[in-house]
């Protein structure tokens, strides 16, 4: 790839263009990358970017080969369970201010959430480039197996980082990988987190990107990785735009999903980008309060900066290092942010808000009981959202002479629950305190 | 493009390995983390470093997420960090040792820091300390518009790394845009002392001196006098890092002299 060498983005921001979109003038959608205005582009070592050629070239080739098209269309359907469900929440949208709550259901994909999406893709680029390793990070465990997974599934060697002190936590998603044939490697560098465990698989891919390839698990990063693991996840919105179009006859008035990386929301938001009448929200991690300083709200709080390779929102101190994120969900606990979603907020094509882990476990619950559906901890906070959202847009129908219930709102289940019984049976005090399971949970273990 | 010739003409990297070069020998540049063990130490360390035969220093800016370092540098700058570094002493600590020494110093640093000072001011405030430029191993000339503005503005060098995968496409933007010299990465890894060092190294300086480089450095694992005597006959400079930092935590400031003295004596190339 040869890009022009002195029209790299400085600063400014991209404001009005939102506008320009709303008019009609262009598309936000299929961003192709290296660039989001002013945020993305390749701000990693030398070493490594002839690596990253060779995959945009090779993603480039895929995308427009229909065998590669067909064979992803395949392993979605009859390995991953796709299409994913879209369920009308009844129960659960009494809370939201008596709009239509609708889920998408990417806790019902194999291996229990949307992760699966992007390693499939992934895994099967790395066989087209001819390479037999893929590594990987993880936070809870769940884009290691859900890497471990698509390796086992395609023949190749699997070696997952992942923080000591989340290794220790998740015991059991360790021995998941281990069962599917991965390498668990624990990380005791810096601060032992999500954010060391992809230092320590670059610091892997420099040393052995010949027949190494890296499978990122969001859509951050280096160029090609925003835009190629979006593309992955664009079947989320796809099929959503497709299910409540033949399920209400219309686009919905919003659409929720929480934000991490932003993997999820993103591969949602795609399918409604270019429809000016649905509201879009990412909901991060509010952690204890925005105002605690322990959270991972980055778009909310965090300044531009670079961090595994993008120019993004960053949570950062005045020397620009990077400040430790704190959430209730491993999913989101991350300082960092792909830069579309960057993008998107500057340009308030999509609200980004924060949830804190109160109002996530109290949605959580909510959900739990009145759908008997368990969701991931993560999903819990576009739930979060969700009622708010819900219960705005009630207020605005109400105002209009409207009823609530001709308004709707998707939300994007992306994983379920069962991981996270251990921490809210701690959080919702359920555990009987002589029990070994309480001993355990003490100590932070998952059971 | 006359006003880069100008600057290049000043560069003070260029100067150092050129003085080295007219006395028949390699240059040798050592690399120390600012803060580590305190800045005082980086600041003696450094002057000795130039006493016993340093021509250029780099000094690194302890950062959150180093992902070119292994183990001995990382441990090293997450202690400086524990300690309470902060990225302007890495002012003091270069005008501490141009202050005292003749040998050209830059700064080894990620790019983040940067940005978060800001390019101008940052480059502003190296420029005034005495700094010769900036070593940036997560910055390729891609992203680097602003660097190349500011760089141009005060005078600084920018030296660029190219790897044994650079395309040789690459290695000629990448060689266009460096200013002092070109770090050459001398195996596919990060930085550590290692037994032997790659063979690729000689192909990544040769590549880089056909692209028009006249100066091209080579550095990671490098760490004894029979190493830097290998890659001195080939290359203009020779960059030793992690053993130093090895040194200055087993030994301090007199182990960094010690051991600055040893590789330089494998600096003098043998008479063809």
């Amino acid at each position: 790839m040869v890009r022009p060498m002195v029209d790299a983005p400085t600063t400014g921001s991209d404001e009005g263009t939102a506008d320009a979109f709303l008019q009609g003038d262009r598309s936000l959608r299929h961003a192709p990358g290296p660039y989001f205005g002013s945020y993305g582009g390749r701000w990693m070592p030398e070493s490594l970017i002839a690596a990253l050629d060779e995959l945009e070239d090779t993603f480039e080739k895929a995308k427009a080969d229909p065998d590669f098209v067909a064979q992803i269309a395949d392993l979605n359907k009859n390995y991953s369970g796709r299409p994913s469900l879209l369920t009308e929440a009844k129960r659960f949208a009494e809370h939201a201010g008596g709009v239509r709550v609708f889920l998408k259901r990417e806790d019902l994909n194999h291996t229990g959430s949307h992760k699966i999406n992007n390693v499939i893709g992934q895994a099967l680029l790395a066989t087209r480039m001819g390479k037999t390793r893929v590594i990987a990070e993880t936070g809870a465990g769940q884009h290691g197996v859900a890497s471990a997974t698509a390796a086992a599934l395609l023949g190749l060697e699997c070696v997952v980082y992942m923080g000591a002190e989340d290794c220790r936590r998740q015991a059991l998603n360790v021995a998941r990988m281990e069962l599917l044939g991965a390498t668990v490697i624990p990380v005791t560098s810096g601060s032992q987190t999500l954010k060391d465990a992809i230092n320590e698989a670059l610091r892997d891919w420099v040393a052995n990107v010949g027949h190494t390839h890296y499978l990122l698990g969001t859509a951050a990063g280096a160029h090609p990785f925003p835009a190629m693991v979006r593309y992955f996840h664009e079947v989320i919105g796809e099929e959503a735009r497709a299910q409540i179009l033949d399920q209400t006859g219309r686009l919905p008035d919003a659409v929720c999903a929480c934000i991490g990386g932003g993997s999820n929301a993103i591969g949602i938001f795609h399918g409604f980008l270019d429809d000016p009448s649905v509201r879009i929200y990412g909901f991060e991690a509010g952690g204890d309060g925005v105002d605690t300083g322990r959270h991972a709200a980055t778009i909310t709080l965090g300044k531009p900066g670079v961090l595994h390779g993008a120019r993004s929102y960053l949570m950062q101190d005045d020397d620009g290092q990077t400040i430790e994120s704190h959430s209730i969900s491993a999913g989101l606990d991350y300082p960092g942010v792909g830069p579309e979603h960057s993008y998107l907020a500057d340009i308030g094509r999509v609200s980004y808000e924060p949830i804190t882990d109160s109002e996530a476990m109290d949605a959580f619950r909510l959900l739990c009981r009145t759908e008997g559906i368990i969701p991931a901890i993560e999903s819990a906070h576009a739930l979060a959202g969700a009622i708010k959202v819900g219960q705005r847009l009630a207020a605005e129908a109400s105002s209009a002479g409207e009823a609530a219930a001709d308004k709707i709102v998707i939300v994007n289940l992306s994983g379920r629950g069962d991981k996270d019984v251990a921490t809210a049976a701690e959080w919702f005090d359920l555990l009987d305190k002589d029990s070994v399971e309480a001993e355990i949970g003490k100590e932070g273990e998952q059971l | 493009m006359t006003g880069v010739q100008d600057i290049t003409s000043t560069s003070k990297s260029a100067a150092a390995i050129d003085k080295a070069r007219a006395e028949g020998r390699a240059a040798l540049i050592g690399y120390l983390p600012a803060g580590y063990p305190d800045v005082e130490q980086t600041i003696a360390a450094g002057i000795a470093l130039a006493e016993n035969g340093a021509d250029l220093i780099e000094i690194g800016i302890p950062y959150s997420d180093p992902v070119m370092d292994g183990v001995v540098i990382q441990a090293a700058t997450t202690e400086a960090l524990a300690k309470g570094f902060h990225v302007r002493q890495v002012f003091d600590v270069v005008r501490g040792i141009t202050s005292k020494t003749d040998a050209a110093v830059l700064v080894m640093t990620y790019w983040n820091p940067v940005i978060r000072m800001g390019v101008d001011e940052f480059s502003r405030l190296l420029a005034e300390a005495g700094g010769a430029g900036l070593i940036t191993p997560d910055l390729i000339p891609d992203e680097a518009a602003e660097w190349m503005a500011a760089s141009d503005k005060y005078g600084l060098d920018r030296v660029f790394l190219v790897a044994p995968s650079s395309s040789p496409e690459r290695m000629k933007r990448t060689v266009d845009a460096s200013r002092g010299f070109v770090y050459a990465v001398s195996i596919m890894g990060v930085t550590g002392a290692r037994e032997s060092v790659s063979s690729a190294a000689q192909g990544v300086v040769a590549a880089a001196h056909a692209a028009g480089a006249e100066r091209v450095c080579v550095g990671l694992g490098v760490s004894n006098a029979g190493q830097v005597r290998e890659i001195a006959a080939y290359a203009d400079g020779v960059i030793v890092g992690t053993a130093l930092v090895a040194a200055i935590r087993d030994g301090g400031v007199e182990a960094v002299a010690a051991l600055t003295k040893d590789l330089s004596a494998g600096l003098t190339r043998e008479e063809a």
